[in-house]
């Protein structure tokens, strides 16, 4: 059990930096998980917190003790790799066992013949055979300790590779997107078993993933992180509702945020398509900057509708997407707006469509989230006093 | 393509049985040549070396008695097949161990090396290329008593000259040295195989696990997951130096006294330089049975080791 | 312990403390003495040979050993070797015709009856293919009495023919190709036969193609075995001119019978020299072909 510290780790392996001055702080007990897309970098920093890899710079704590000269098994860290790693000449049980027989027999006491000379094997081993039962217990794997892990299926062995870890009592657990090799069901059964898992052992978990429900649905605090840098680190709920970056807003939610160009109009105010919306910025002015809408900020309804505080783009409906609970429609916008939006609704689309497929977009002002040419969230005043509702959570 | 279409909507009776007639025709008509001559080279040659093997028979002899089983009987007596047998088994033992063992101490040296991995495979592989007959030449003369600079080093070194190969008694160990330096680029290149197989992650899963030294990651990964790798290269070597020939032939015809002449080297002094037919029959076939052994032990076991998936 | 870096402001890091770079610079150093050990072993006989053969007669009888000689000689020693006691150049002509010959014929075997093999129903098949695999543990050694006898009574010994004879047959090409051809898309081969191909236009026009690494592999294998076998042409050629290589280089070392060192090196470089040169050109096609016995 313990806290996991990053101070300036950089890594570059000759060319341009993959790691760009990374500093994170881990929580005792917390589930961090670092989130991205394909090669943001995430699994090389947890291979450097694993001791697998070297930084180049910078320095990694656990517990509050600097651990760079530490080899990874010295860290007390354990780690799921995303194949598992078991040992495939191994039953079950040692793959289990291992760590324990590395750490408690000393190198002679493993040799083949040579280990029958050594008194306390035996008793190490009974320990060893007691701690291996009680894990596998729990993860209840228990009847398949005799197996080899080419006779399992996926979930099992990653319940094996999670036993393998938990053995070891480490003081963090690192995971490298170990549900990706897993199918759809599968997978959403075991993020609710992790997400227990955390919850009964209290210990520290570092979690890599590219699956931004995974990273929703199972953290206390997300670390997004792209190009080497992280993004922005909170809560779930605070990178969806104030991401700090279009890159986050774009990764976070589903379906994606719809981006639309906007300019900062001489008063201040956001000026979107021509219009001005009611939204104060603190930008110069004449500047460009994206509008960010979440599809399900925004109202359809028939043309020539209007609402108190809500602003109206029209278009026309090129396609819905029936999800059952929800529809997707995907609009393409009328002049004097450009571009398609996506937007959800729980209503039939053609109750509002119209002859020409023409319909009404609403959305209220505060929804909106304003990035600069940057792409970095600006702080917006909303001048419409309309209370903000609650966001769906995706 | 309307050719799938014609096979969905289904082919009538009449052109599938034509079809199958066609495909049977071609079939045979494709094995064929290559049955004749299977039949030529490996089949009938089979049943004359049976046939030969129960008779007396001499190359141009006139008259050919029928001898039962009693030439394999002079083979299980004979003093000169038992020396050969017993000079083939000691080289592959030699061979064996040397030639596997440095190839997998080889492999596993240059298997996580960038740098000057190429170079070295390279060079250990030379000698599996090279022609052995003309490399043997070579050997010989650097192991000249005199002339060669391996004595020569032993001479500076104040140790006495070593009569390699006219020194009954080191006239085989010589001859599996030579083996072992044909061999080893071969087997190493086969280990490098094996090596590369195993899933680097495990060597990580392993390090996390505790698994400090060199030693330990190779008893606990490397070796285990080389099991199939290093039962193939056991099988082939030996076999390979069961079939130990060429170095005889070329460097010791068999001598001094015998001493190095090995299985393949009686047959050849049986049946082209004496012309005992009949004899040199039973003697090949008692060389077949050895070899198909050997065969079999390469299948059963390689089919038997648990598949880790 | 030493101590680790602390943020910003340092630049490299040392991650691991002394004792961790002793023991790497250690382990470095006994693996390079090994692998060198090893490389002057594997490479003696080699330079040795290269050396010898540019060496004067007085020089390797007078057994100093130095590297590098101090007269050339390899003009006569290469002469020698070539114009001398035995024809060298035409036991390398001997061997391209012999390896050349003998590839052919084994594509050209091997190939229809392994798409047979792999794809194709006719009677006799499972006999036939239970055949193949007997015959993969039979070495040449086996039949070579019986073939011997045979050629001999019809008078063949001693021809080009009676060299290749025995590996027309390749049982090895025969499993290799049939691995590979079991795994070609039966629907390319639906789609061809209905286009009207007949079986014959198929296996050359579109199998064969596709199988080019596995046969170029191969072919590497066959040249080499066949370059460098000495048994059975040993039995069957008594005639200089037919020697094959590694025979060639026996009558050339008997007839220069412990003398002539120089021209011996010499010859046994020229031997050599075709395949270690191809295998320095064609490295990766050279391992695979050879190894494949191995990597399945």
């Amino acid at each position: 059990m313990a806290s996991v510290t990053l101070q300036s780790i950089c890594k570059s392996f000759g060319g341009p930096p993959v790691l760009d001055g990374i500093d994170l702080d881990v929580a005792d007990g917390e589930f961090l998980t670092l989130v991205g897309a394909s090669g943001c970098g995430k699994s090389t920093l947890i291979r450097i917190i694993a001791g697998l890899e070297p930084q180049t710079s910078g320095s990694v704590l656990i517990d509050g003790r600097a651990v760079d000269h530490l080899r990874p098994h010295e860290r007390r860290v354990a780690m799921v790799f995303q194949s598992y790693a078991l040992y495939p000449h191994m039953r079950v049980f040692h793959n289990i066992a291992l760590p324990l027989v590395m750490t408690r027999l000393a190198l002679y006491e493993r040799l083949p013949v040579v280990r029958l000379l050594s008194m306390r094997r035996r008793r190490v081993m009974s320990d060893i055979a007691r701690e291996v039962q009680a894990v596998a217990k729990q993860l209840q794997i228990d009847a398949l300790l005799d197996r080899r892990p080419s006779q399992l299926s996926g979930g099992q062995r990653q319940r094996v590779a999670l036993g393998r870890a938990m053995v070891r009592h480490p003081s963090a657990f690192l995971m490298d997107e170990p549900l990706s090799n897993l199918d759809a069901k599968l997978r959403l059964h075991m993020r609710s078993e992790l997400a227990e898992l955390h919850g009964r052992l209290g210990t520290t978990f570092v979690y890599v993933t590219h699956d931004q429900v995974e990273a929703m649905t199972m953290s206390d605090r997300v670390a997004m992180m792209d190009g080497g840098r992280i993004l922005q680190l909170g809560r779930p709920a605070d990178l969806y509702a104030r991401p700090a970056n279009i890159r986050v807003a774009q990764f976070i939610g589903t379906p994606p945020i719809n981006l639309l160009p906007a300019r900062t109009s001489a008063s201040g105010a956001v000026e979107l398509f021509g219009s001005e919306l009611p939204i104060r910025v603190s930008a110069p002015a004449g500047s460009a900057s994206t509008l960010g809408l979440r599809p399900n900020a925004i109202v359809p309804a028939p043309i020539g509708t209007s609402r108190a505080g809500h602003h109206s783009l029209f278009g026309r409906l090129r396609r819905s997407e029936n999800l059952g609970a929800e529809q997707v429609l995907h609009v393409d916008l009328a002049a004097p707006a450009s571009g398609s939006l996506l937007c959800t609704t729980t209503s039939d689309p053609e109750t509002f469509v119209g002859d020409t497929r023409g319909l009404a977009l609403l959305f209220a002002p505060f929804a909106c989230h304003v990035f600069d040419a940057e792409g970095n969230r600006v702080d917006a005043q909303s001048q419409a006093d309309v209370a903000p509702s609650l966001m769906r959570a995706v | 393509m309307s050719a799938t279409v014609a096979i969905a909507s289904g082919i009538a009776p009449p052109r599938r049985n034509r079809q199958r007639f066609i495909e049977s025709l071609a079939g045979c008509g494709f094995a064929f040549p290559a049955f004749l001559l299977l039949l030529l080279t490996n089949l009938v040659p089979l049943v004359v070396l049976l046939y030969l093997s129960f008779t007396n028979y001499e190359l141009g002899a006139l008259d050919t008695k029928f001898l039962g089983l009693d030439n394999f009987h002079k083979a299980l007596v004979d003093p000169v097949f038992h020396r050969s047998l017993v000079n083939t088994f000691v080289y592959v033992a030699i061979v064996l161990p040397g030639a596997v063992g440095l190839g997998l101490l080889i492999a596993v040296l240059l298997h996580r090396r960038k740098r000057m991995r190429s170079f070295y495979e390279v060079v250990y592989f030379l000698p599996v290329t090279s022609t052995l007959i003309a490399m043997a030449t070579v050997w010989q003369f650097l192991l000249h008593p005199s002339l060669g600079p391996i004595n020569g080093v032993l001479r500076a070194l104040g140790v006495h000259e070593i009569a390699f190969l006219t020194e009954p008694s080191y006239v085989l160990p010589t001859l599996a040295a030579i083996g072992i330096w044909q061999l080893v680029g071969f087997n190493m290149v086969l280990f490098l195989a094996g090596l590369s197989a195993i899933p680097r992650d495990l060597y990580e899963a392993a390090e996390i696990d505790g698994c400090r030294s060199g030693i330990d990651r190779f008893l606990t990964i490397t070796w285990p997951l080389l099991g199939p790798t290093t039962m193939f290269v056991i099988v082939t070597t030996s076999i390979t130096a069961f079939k130990v020939f060429d170095t005889v032939a070329v460097m010791t015809r068999g001598g001094p006294m015998g001493a190095s002449e090995v299985l393949l080297y009686a047959i050849y002094l049986e049946g082209y330089q004496y012309f005992h037919m009949g004899y040199a029959a039973a003697l090949t076939l008692i060389f077949l049975a050895f070899v198909l052994l050997f065969s079999i032990l390469q299948t059963l076991v390689l089919e038997r080791r648990v598949h880790y998936g | 312990m030493t101590t680790a870096a602390t943020y910003a402001g340092m630049r490299s890091v040392t991650v691991s403390p002394v004792r961790d770079v002793a023991r790497r610079i250690v382990s470095l150093f006994v693996v390079h003495t090994v692998l060198i050990a090893g490389a002057v072993f594997v490479l003696l006989p080699f330079v040795w040979m290269l050396i010898t053969s540019i060496k004067s007669p007085a020089e390797i009888f007078a057994a100093d050993f130095s590297l590098w000689p101090k007269h050339f000689n390899a003009i006569e020693n290469y002469r020698a070797a070539i114009f001398g006691k035995a024809p060298l150049l035409r036991f390398a002509l001997n061997g391209f015709i012999v390896c050349a010959g003998i590839l052919i014929v084994q594509v050209l075997v091997a190939v229809p009856c392994a798409y047979a093999l792999a794809k194709l129903r006719f009677p006799g098949r499972t006999a036939l293919l239970a055949l193949v695999l007997l015959g993969l543990c039979i070495p040449i050694q086996v039949p070579a009495l019986p073939l011997y006898m045979g050629l001999a009574q019809l008078g063949l010994l001693n021809t080009y023919f009676a060299i290749m004879m025995p590996f027309f047959l390749s049982v090895f090409a025969i499993f290799l190709f049939r691995q590979f051809f079991k795994s070609y898309p039966d629907e390319i081969i639906h789609a061809a036969r209905l286009d009207g191909m007949s079986e014959f236009e198929i296996v050359w026009r579109i199998v064969v193609p596709s199988a080019w690494p596995a046969i170029a592999a191969f072919a590497v294998f066959s040249i080499v075995a066949h370059w460098n076998d000495l048994y059975w042409p040993l039995i069957v050629i008594t005639d200089t001119n037919l020697a094959t290589p590694p025979l060639g280089m026996m009558f050339f070392a008997d007839a220069e019978t412990g003398s002539n060192y120089g021209a011996l090196t010499a010859a046994a470089t020229i031997i050599t020299a075709p395949l270690v040169i191809a295998f320095l050109i064609a490295r990766r096609r050279f391992i695979e072909g050879i190894t494949m016995t191995g990597i399945k």
